[in-house]
C-alpha cells in the first residue's frame, strides 16, 4: 500500500535564492505590523517604511534577475509539495509588476509627506501602506487562486483605511461605494473559487493548467465568466467602472496615487493570469465579449475624462481607458497581444501614480479640485506643467513615451487578427480602431486639461487685466513630493527612450504566460496532463 | 452597568477568563481551541474589565497600547515562518524541539510561536476595538 502512494513531501533542501519570492510579502508584512508598533513615534515610522520597502526592491530586483536568467520561480510553503502546499511562483509580469509597485510605493511614501504636517501618526499611515504593499505585492507573486483571493482581502482591507484617512464626509462617500462593490467582487471570486475547486479538485495556478482541459468545458466557461465578472470589477473595466471615478479623487493625492497605481492593475493582471493562462479554452468561448469590453471601455472613458471638470475624477477615467487596453490584449491572446497586456500594466502602474502625483501638486498649488477654478499655472510653476504635459502624452501613447510600446504591440496583435492575418476577423479590425481612437481622445482629454490648469491666463470668466492672486508657493515637504514625483517622472521617461529590455522581457513573459511549460515545471508537477 | 455587585465581580471574571484564555491557547495544536479563540476570550476579558472599572483603568492596566501588540503579533507569526531559513525547507515549515523536563515532555515548536502570535493579533485588535467603543472620548483610539 506505501508502495502506491505519492510523495507528498519535499525531502530536498531548498535552495536560499528561492526564498526572494516570499521574501517581498514577509517584509512588507513584518514592516507594517512593527510600524504600528512605533506609529506614535515622529520619525520612526517614515524612516521605517522607506527602509522595508527599499529591502523589498532590493529582493524584487534578484528576484526579477533569477526569473529573466531561469525562467519561473517558485516556492511551495511548509514542505508540502503542491498542489497540497500552496505555492508562491513568479514569472517575468508578476515579478516585474511586483517591482514596478514597490518603486511606486516608495516615491509615494516621500510624496505623502506634502499632506502629513501635523500628523501625529495615530493614523498608522505607514503601516497601512506597507499593508497594502503586502496585499498587492502577495497577489503579483502567488501561484495559488485561493491564496490570490487572500491577498486581494488584505488589498481591500488595507484600501479601506486608507480612503478613509482625513475622515471628511466625502471621504466615508466614496468609501462606501468602493468598498460595497470591491466587496461584491471578492464575493464572486470566492464563489468562482468553490465552483472551481468542486469541478478540478485543485486550486494551485499550475495544476488548474495540466487539469482544466480534462473538465467539462461548459461548466469551466460559467466559471471563467463569474472570473471575468469579479476582477472585471476589480479593475474597473466598463460597465463596471463607476466606482473608481467616485471614488478616487475622495483621499489625499497620495492615496489616490498609490491606489491609481496599484489597484486596478492587481485586477487587470488576475484577469489576465486567469483568462490567459489558466482557463484558455473558456477564454475562446468569451472573445466576442472581452472584445466588446474593451472597445467600450476605450472608447467611453476618455469621452469622461473630458466631460469632467473635477482633475482628479478626469485622470480616473483615464485610468480606466487603460484598462480597455489591458483587455485589447485579452481578446487576441496572441504572443504580441500578451506582451502588449503585460507591458501595458506596467506602464499604467508607474504613469497614472506620477499623474495623481502632480495632479495633487496642482491642486496644492491652486487651493482648488475643478479645473474651472484653475489657470496661469504655467507662469508659476514652469516645470510642474512641463512634467503633466509628459505624463499626458505617456499615458495616451504619443511615441517615444512609454505608453506607446504597449500599445504598439497591442496595435500589432489587433492588425495581424484582423487585417494582415490568414483568418482575417472583425473583432481585431474593431480592435485596432478602438485604439486608434482612445489614444486621440485620452490625448484630447489630456491636453485640455493641460490647457485648462496651465496655459490659459486665469480661472474661468477671467480676463487677462484682472490681478490674480499669487499662487501659494511649495514648502519644504512640497519641495520633497515635487521631488519624488520629478524622478519618477524622469525614470518614465527613460523607460520611454530605450524600451528594447522591457520590450524583449515583455515577450518573454508572454510566452510564458502562453505556453506554461516552464511555469509548471517550476512549481515541481509534471507537466503532462494525469 | 456599574453596579456594586457587577464592580466586585469583574476583576475575578476578568482574571479567570485571562488564565482560561492561555490554557485554550496552548491546548490549541492538537484539541479545540488554540490562538484565534484564546485571543476571542481574552479580548472579552478586557472588555468586561473595560465596562467595570472604565477605559482609563484598563489601559493602564495594560501598560502597552493594544494596536502595538497586535503589531507584535504579526511580527511574531511572521518570524515563526522565517525561522525555517535556517534549515534549508520552504517558508513557513514546522520546526519541533522536545524538551525533557523531569518526568514530561514539552514540545516546543514553531506553529506554537504562529499560535500566540496570532492570539497576540486576535486580542490586540479586538481590545483596541472594544475599549474605543467603550470609551467617550475620542483621543482614547
Amino acid at each position: 500500500m506505501e508502495a502506491t502512494l505519492p510523495q507528498a513531501m519535499i525531502e530536498t533542501a531548498t535552495p536560499l535564492a528561492d526564498w526572494v519570492v516570499v521574501l517581498p510579502i514577509v517584509l512588507a508584512l513584518i514592516g507594517a505590523a512593527g510600524l504600528l508598533m512605533v506609529r506614535r513615534s515622529t520619525r520612526m515610522p517614515l524612516v521605517g517604511a522607506v527602509l522595508v520597502v527599499l529591502g523589498i526592491i532590493a529582493c524584487e530586483i534578484v528576484l526579477l534577475l533569477a526569473v529573466l536568467e531561469n525562467g519561473p520561480v517558485s516556492m511551495t510553503m511548509g514542505r508540502w509539495l503542491p498542489p497540497f502546499g500552496i505555492s508562491l511562483t513568479a514569472d517575468i509580469f508578476g515579478a516585474s509588476f511586483a517591482l514596478a509597485a514597490s518603486v511606486v510605493t516608495l516615491f509615494i511614501l516621500l510624496y505623502a509627506e506634502i499632506d502629513r504636517a501635523g500628523a501625529d501618526g495615530r493614523d498608522a499611515f505607514h503601516a497601512i501602506v506597507l499593508l497594502l504593499l503586502a496585499g498587492v505585492t502577495g497577489a503579483f507573486l502567488t501561484g495559488d487562486l485561493f491564496n490570490l483571493y487572500v491577498w486581494f482581502e488584505v488589498t481591500l482591507i488595507a484600501s479601506f483605511g486608507l480612503i478613509v484617512q482625513g475622515g471628511r464626509p466625502a471621504q466615508l462617500d466614496g468609501a462606501v461605494k468602493y468598498g460595497f462593490l470591491n466587496f461584491l467582487a471578492t464575493t464572486l471570486f470566492l464563489l468562482s473559487l468553490g465552483l472551481l475547486y468542486g469541478l478540478l479538485g485543485t486550486l494551485n495556478m499550475a495544476d488548474i493548467m495540466r487539469v482544466a482541459p480534462l473538465a467539462n468545458p461548459a461548466a469551466m466557461a460559467g466559471v471563467a465568466a463569474l472570473l471575468l465578472l469579479a476582477f472585471g470589477m476589480k479593475a474597473a473595466a466598463f460597465p463596471l467602472n463607476a466606482w473608481l471615478p467616485a471614488a478616487y479623487h475622495t483621499p489625499p493625492a497620495a492615496i489616490s496615487a498609490l491606489f491609481a497605481g496599484l489597484l486596478t492593475k492587481v485586477g487587470a493582471y488576475a484577469l489576465l493570469r486567469a483568462l490567459v493562462a489558466l482557463l484558455p479554452a473558456s477564454r475562446d468561448l468569451l472573445e466576442p465579449v472581452l472584445a466588446l469590453l474593451a472597445i467600450t471601455t476605450l472608447l467611453l472613458a476618455p469621452l469622461g475624462a473630458i466631460a469632467e471638470t473635477n482633475l482628479r475624477r478626469a485622470i480616473g477615467f483615464i485610468v480606466i481607458g487603460g484598462i480597455g487596453a489591458v483587455m485589447v490584449g485579452l481578446a487576441v491572446p496572441t504572443a504580441d497581444g500578451i506582451a502588449g497586456s503585460g507591458l501595458y500594466i506596467l506602464h499604467a502602474i508607474l504613469t497614472m501614480s506620477a499623474l495623481y502625483m502632480v495632479a495633487g501638486l496642482v491642486e496644492k498649488r491652486t487651493g482648488s479640485t475643478d479645473t474651472r477654478q484653475m489657470g496661469g499655472l504655467y507662469a508659476a510653476s514652469a516645470p510642474l506643467s512641463v512634467l503633466f504635459i509628459l505624463l499626458v502624452l505617456a499615458s495616451a501613447g504619443v511615441p517615444p513615451f512609454l505608453g506607446f510600446w504597449p500599445k504598439l504591440l497591442l496595435l500589432e496583435a489587433g492588425l495581424a487578427e484582423g487585417v494582415t492575418g490568414p483568418a482575417a476577423g472583425w473583432i481585431g479590425s474593431a480592435l485596432t480602431l478602438a485604439l486608434l481612437v482612445n489614444a486621440v481622445l485620452t490625448l484630447i482629454a489630456g491636453t485640455r486639461l493641460w490647457a485648462h490648469i496651465f496655459w490659459r491666463e486665469g480661472p474661468e470668466g477671467e480676463g487677462s487685466e484682472h490681478v490674480r492672486q499669487p499662487l501659494a508657493p511649495l514648502d519644504r515637504r512640497g519641495r520633497l513630493g515635487f521631488g519624488a514625483v520629478a524622478a519618477l517622472t524622469a525614470g518614465i521617461v527613460m523607460a520611454g527612450l530605450w524600451p528594447a529590455p522591457l520590450l524583449d522581457g515583455a515577450r518573454t513573459g508572454a510566452q510564458d504566460v502562453a505556453d506554461p511549460a516552464r511555469y509548471v515545471a517550476a512549481t515541481g508537477l509534471a507537466e503532462d496532463t494525469p | 452597568m456599574n453596579t456594586v455587585i457587577f464592580r466586585t465581580l469583574a476583576p475575578m471574571i476578568v482574571a479567570i477568563m485571562l488564565v482560561f484564555s492561555v490554557y485554550v491557547c496552548l491546548r490549541g495544536h492538537n484539541e479545540p481551541g488554540g490562538g484565534f479563540i484564546g485571543g476571542l476570550i481574552a479580548a472579552a476579558a478586557i472588555g468586561v474589565f473595560g465596562m467595570a472599572s472604565g477605559v482609563a483603568t484598563v489601559r493602564k492596566a495594560l501598560r502597552v497600547d493594544p494596536m502595538a501588540i497586535a503589531g507584535f503579533g504579526v511580527v511574531m507569526a511572521g518570524a515563526s515562518g522565517l525561522m525555517s531559513l535556517f534549515i534549508d525547507a520552504p517558508f513557513m515549515t514546522s520546526i519541533w524541539l522536545y524538551l525533557d523536563i523531569g518526568e514530561s515532555v514539552v514540545p516546543l515548536s514553531t506553529p506554537l510561536f504562529f499560535d500566540l502570535g496570532v492570539y497576540c493579533v486576535v486580542f490586540g485588535t479586538l481590545s483596541a476595538i472594544a475599549l474605543s467603543l467603550e470609551s467617550d472620548r475620542e483621543e482614547d483610539i
